[in-house]
């Protein structure tokens, strides 16, 4: 591991030298510091600035505190309540270890899992830009369908985010320039041709919240996930979902897909083409396809497609 | 720096990029804990950090202060016994790792936390979940598991 200075920060304010970033969790930083994939000069730890708290916002909804940690989140009585589908995909996520540590942004900002990311050695334009993405003809199988770039075809591997995108979050960041509040829909990029860069957060910009908005239709949803063994593995698919359905009819829906793209994939072309339809298992296959029609698959992934639009179909059942 | 280990006090000298696990074995001499994947991925490393288990080989040492630190030297409790009853381990190296991970585990399950499982007991099904942060090369689990259950009163 490459040597660095550590201190704590002072305020919410933000603001990093050149070389710093930001240290919560660590799950996931530490461990690409180990790897030689990240190189900071210098950890500014967030992990006492008080963000751990989970609060009622005035009209309804919660805020969540950016230091909440995931176990502690998927275990709040409110969120089990009201948006169930985030308690879900949270334990749907590690192992119960990691979500004691892992907190609520450093889940949001943690790095692809895409092996040549993982591999300092190797060539890719998110670690070393410019590089090359050896995994358009090597190992792409769980890699994205949706949105991918010629230089990048990195999928973001949180369950978490998945369910944020689903539920309408709103992401409330601190910085020099001041405070803003970003869609968790859109704090994720889509990887173009400058795939070094995850999300649209400048240096410096700390995440200090997500707000969940009240939403009536989240009190029945669900995540649910594929993955390659039973328990403590990333998606290779993965549906998060919230259904309202009157006399047989889909009056609402949230869709979301995880583990195809670059960015937790919210499915509005899907939600339009649900409102108003009867709630079957056609309606949701229908659904899927609207929003699955723009995929572009890799020689070894097609079978996401099939995924997915089957996930669909089991998850709005399962709550219609 | 300053470190609370099963309850005594340590003052050691370390370089920022010293992780606990390393902080514990190498400046310690605790080697309970153990070195498996490095990564977070065995869970042979876990400790409780104020009773919550975690991966001590994803801490850098520096971040930690007041906080009390409990290593399996410093664990006693009934999971070892039925540990020991039901042979819950071929070679032993992943054993700390699964003893700190059940002791953290039922402290949870009785707070009532949920698991990806859902069942409303802890059932052998909620018990593998729990504990799937937790591998044993040796394929000891069908023991581990009416250890950790008995442990749980079940």
């Amino acid at each position: 591991m490459k040597t660095f200075t550590y201190r704590t920060a002072d305020d919410v304010s933000g603001g990093l030298e050149p070389g710093a970033t930001f240290l919560a969790g660590g799950t996931n930083l530490v461990d690409l510091m180990k790897l030689g994939v990240a190189t900071p000069d210098v950890l500014v730890d967030v992990t006492r600035l008080g963000l751990d708290q989970i609060g009622d916002l005035p009209g309804g909804g919660l805020r969540i505190g950016a230091g909440v940690r995931n176990s502690d989140l998927a275990a709040d009585h409110r969120v089990r309540r009201d948006y169930p589908v985030l308690s879900q995909a949270l334990l749907a996520g590690a192992s119960g270890q990691l979500r004691n540590m892992a907190t609520t942004a450093g889940n949001l900002l943690q790095r692809t899992r895409c092996r040549y990311f993982m591999d300092a050695t190797m060539p890719c334009n998110k670690h070393a830009p410019g590089s090359g993405c050896p995994a358009r003809e090597g190992d792409h199988r769980n890699l994205a369908i949706l949105g991918a770039s010629p230089s990048c075809v990195a999928t973001h591997p949180s369950d978490m985010a998945v369910a944020l995108a689903a539920l309408d979050a709103e992401v409330r960041i601190s910085g020099p320039a001041g405070e803003r509040t970003v869609p968790v829909t859109e704090l994720h990029r889509l990887p173009g041709d400058a795939p070094e860069r995850d999300t649209v957060l400048e240096h410096g910009e700390l995440i200090t919240a997500v707000d969940l908005p009240p939403l009536d239709l989240a009190a029945r949803s669900a995540y649910r996930k594929v993955r390659d063994r039973a328990s403590y593995a990333f998606a290779v698919g993965s549906v998060a979902a919230a259904l309202q359905v009157t006399d047989g009819t889909v009056r609402d829906v949230r869709l979301a897909f995880g583990a195809v793209a670059h960015k937790p994939w919210r499915a509005h072309r899907a939600e339009e083409a649900l409102r108003g339809r009867p709630a079957t298992r056609e309606s949701f296959r229908a659904a899927a396809d609207a929003e699955l029609a723009a995929a572009e698959p890799l020689r070894d992934n097609a079978f996401k497609v099939t995924l997915i639009r089957n996930l669909v179909g089991s998850v709005l059942e399962g709550l219609s | 720096m300053d470190l609370v280990v099963n309850g005594t006090e340590h003052s050691v000298e370390l370089d920022p990029r010293t992780t606990l696990l390393d902080a514990l074995r190498d400046h310690l001499g605790l080697t309970g804990a153990k070195k498996g994947c490095d990564h977070g991925q065995c869970g042979a490393c876990t400790v409780l950090l104020d009773g919550r288990r975690v991966n001590s080989c994803l801490i850098l040492t520096v971040t930690l202060s007041e906080s009390e630190i409990t290593t399996i030297e410093g664990v006693d409790h009934p999971v070892q016994e039925k540990f020991l009853e039901h042979d819950g381990f071929q070679c032993g190296y992943c054993t700390p790792g699964q003893i700190c991970s059940a002791v953290g585990m039922l402290d949870e399950a009785a707070k009532g936390w949920p698991s990806a499982v859902g069942d409303p007991e802890l059932t052998d099904a909620e018990i593998r979940e729990r504990m799937s942060g937790n591998l044993c090369r040796c394929g000891a689990y069908p023991n581990m598991v009416p250890a950790i259950r008995e442990a749980a009163g079940r």
